[in-house]
């Protein structure tokens, strides 16, 4: 019987982290045979890749890294007669703002994510594959060096995999401190050893060009991961997890003001903001209430948690579900104007000031826009000082007005997502807690400009 | 020696923590991790080995100098620049030597949230950093007066449940609030000799 170190909550269900805390486990290739591993490779070699790649079409598994794309139809978009080599990309940048999963996965259960990487590989064509690991992760670069050397040495990866004449590589490959090597296409410039710029798309959908402008998929740990978890139990079986349209499980990752922050791995949609927050995570912090979440990482929507939301039913009626009944799925989420993302939950409570958070958030998105596009470029820097200022207490009412509209000067206009990453916080954000934004503000002397940047901006908006 | 192509863009001053690291040289090791990663890329793909070799020159040189650019461009095949580029875009590059033990506080929303700005003010009290010349694009990094010692803020290090996270070089340390500063330095405790 599984015992964990730090015991899981009972509302879990343990897929992907089912070796994260187990007691007596290591991440040795030793202990993950013995557990049974590797055992759905040799099922799935024995497979047609194509019907590797239906059962995850089946499965309803979409992406974890924070798109949610569905992963089999993403592995459907290379050309049908491409010559060119195929490359798979794990992508282990985890840098999503509130988003802790992939890290305890990568140093804990290493040959999981190398089995998940290998039955895929073989699904897609892919001779070399890349884990590409954020820098921060240091030893977890050392850790899977050395497990991709145990799985080489059992002939799990190399030439002629378990003599099926499937050969394979895998190396790691480390960043160097940039979030915007998250976002795919970025990634894949930094792999070619450039400033990670993203690619537009189209044409640039890295299936079609990718690495070395040839087909690549990218796909985050825990979705390679999952794979692993398709092949063993089918892809019909493994949809019976969760709902609808939103299978299988994932991980939520809890921080900010709650008892017991922490991760939490539960069938998608069966877990409602209320349990997760306070049967889960324990409740507030003493004295203190719950006032709103960040649901999916940072770059997802803000939701206030006295909110009620009006969603459209198959029959055409509205039907109103409370925040804290939300399903914590995909596309619950997305109805109420946010979205699963990342799985990293922010929680916020009555002690904060929203333009302290918006700052934060604001400031590293100014640090980490890539700088290629106009609107985010100047857009996010701009976001920024207009919230310094807000927190210093140097900000007038029409500052407020200003953040929101250039907010949505950049979302929508920008090469990569990064553009939307960056503005949805503070459009989401200002149309919420507006009277609350506005109260940080200096109403007298509105006209007057108070420094000089806020009279250049006086100026150009009169002039506009 | 030559004069670097790429000397005016990567400035590279002295600081307190340069004593505490080896002026660059190509050593063995070094050829080594360049075999090695080259043949990890295809024949006309060597590019891609540019940041495998810089973090190899960085984890024992402390920075990138103008020098080490130039090598790993030569080495790979490519113009100096390509290589500046990377080493002035990515936040994980230095261009001047950090402390010999090198902080770094994640600062974003989650580890603000539980303190860590106030670690940040605890740790540079406790080592008589002064961060006042810091910034988050161009000077990031402020050193000790011993040099033992070096912080900056990190971006979110997607540990967010146990905030406010830190790492001290490849160290990754959880829970560390402001009062637990004290502990965590005595742990990196300062030598009175310059080593190498």
């Amino acid at each position: 019987m599984i015992t964990y170190t730090k015991q899981p909550d009972p509302r879990e269900y343990r897929l992907i982290f089912k070796n994260v805390d187990r007691v007596g486990w290591d991440p040795s290739i030793e202990t993950y045979v013995a557990d049974g591993g590797y055992e759905q490779l040799r099922k799935a070699l024995t497979m047609e890749p194509k019907a590797i790649t239906e059962e995850v079409k089946k499965s309803g598994l979409r992406g974890r890294g924070g798109a949610g794309f569905p992963t089999g139809m993403k592995w459907t978009f290379i050309p049908p007669n491409n010559t060119k080599p195929v490359y798979l990309i794990c992508n282990g940048d985890e840098s999503e703002p509130g988003t802790f999963k992939d890290r305890y996965i990568l140093h804990q259960d290493p040959h999981q994510l190398i089995e998940g990487m290998v039955i895929s590989s073989f699904a897609v064509g892919a001779h070399v594959a890349y884990i590409y690991l954020r820098e921060e992760f240091p030893a977890a670069a050392e850790l899977m060096e050395k497990s991709l050397n145990e799985a080489r040495a059992r002939n799990f990866l190399g030439k002629n995999i378990l003599g099926t004449g499937f050969d394979l590589e895998i190396y790691v490959h480390r960043g160097a401190g940039a979030y915007i090597c998250g976002e795919e296409t970025g990634l894949i410039e930094s792999l070619e050893g450039k400033r990670p710029y993203p690619r537009i798309k189209p044409p640039y959908f890295p299936a079609a060009l990718g690495l070395y402008m040839a087909p690549t998929i990218v796909n985050n740990v825990e979705s390679l991961c999952h794979v692993k978890h398709i092949i063993q139990m089918g892809g019909e079986e493994y949809a019976k997890l969760g709902v609808a349209r939103n299978t299988g499980t994932r991980i939520l990752c809890v921080s900010g003001d709650v008892k017991k922050p922490g991760y939490f791995e539960v069938e998608v949609g069966k877990v409602t903001m209320r349990e997760l927050l306070y049967d889960m995570c324990g409740g507030p912090k003493i004295g203190r209430e719950f006032k709103a979440v960040i649901p999916g990482g940072s770059s997802s929507k803000i939701l206030r948690c006295d909110e009620t939301y009006k969603l459209k039913q198959p029959d055409g009626s509205a039907k109103d579900l409370g925040f804290w009944d939300i399903p914590m799925d995909f596309d619950t989420l997305a109805a109420c104007g946010s979205m699963a993302g990342s799985g990293g939950v922010i929680v916020i409570d009555d002690s904060r000031k929203i333009s302290w958070v918006l700052n934060n958030l604001n400031s590293f998105y100014a640090h980490e826009s890539c700088g290629q596009c106009t609107p985010c470029r100047e857009g996010s820097a701009w976001m920024k000082k207009i919230t310094d200022r807000l927190v210093s207490g140097d900000a007038s009412p029409k500052d407020i007005e200003t953040l929101e509209s250039v907010a949505y000067q950049i979302d929508g206009r920008t090469i990569c997502a990064f553009g939307e990453a960056s503005s949805w916080p503070v459009e989401a954000i200002v149309a919420k807690f507006r009277d609350e934004l506005l109260g940080d503000t200096i109403a007298e002397d509105e006209d007057a400009a108070h420094n000089p940047e806020a009279e250049a901006q006086r100026r150009y908006l009169q002039n506009a | 020696m030559s004069h670097s192509t790429v000397e005016d863009l990567v400035a590279s001053p002295e600081t307190s923590g340069s004593k505490f690291f080896p002026s660059f040289a190509v050593t063995p090791e070094l050829e080594a991790e360049a075999t090695k990663r080259l043949a990890q890329f295809p024949d006309n793909q060597k590019r891609s080995a540019v940041l495998p070799l810089l973090h190899c020159i960085q984890h024992r040189h402390g920075f990138l100098s103008a020098e080490a650019i130039d090598w790993v461009a030569a080495r790979l095949g490519i113009e100096p620049i390509k290589v500046a580029e990377v080493v002035t875009f990515y936040p994980g590059f230095r261009q001047s030597a950090p402390g010999k033990y090198h902080l770094r506080i994640c600062r974003t929303l989650s580890c603000a949230m539980g303190g860590s700005y106030e670690l940040m003010e605890k740790f540079c009290e406790l080592t008589g950093i002064d961060r006042s010349h810091s910034d988050s694009h161009h000077h990031p990094v402020a050193v000790s007066p011993c040099g033992t010692y070096s912080v900056e803020f990190a971006e979110c290090l997607a540990s967010c449940g146990t905030a406010p996270v830190c790492m001290v070089n490849d160290d990754f340390h959880e829970a560390i609030t402001a009062d637990k500063a004290k502990t965590l330095l005595d742990s990196y405790p300062a030598t009175s000799s310059t080593e190498h």
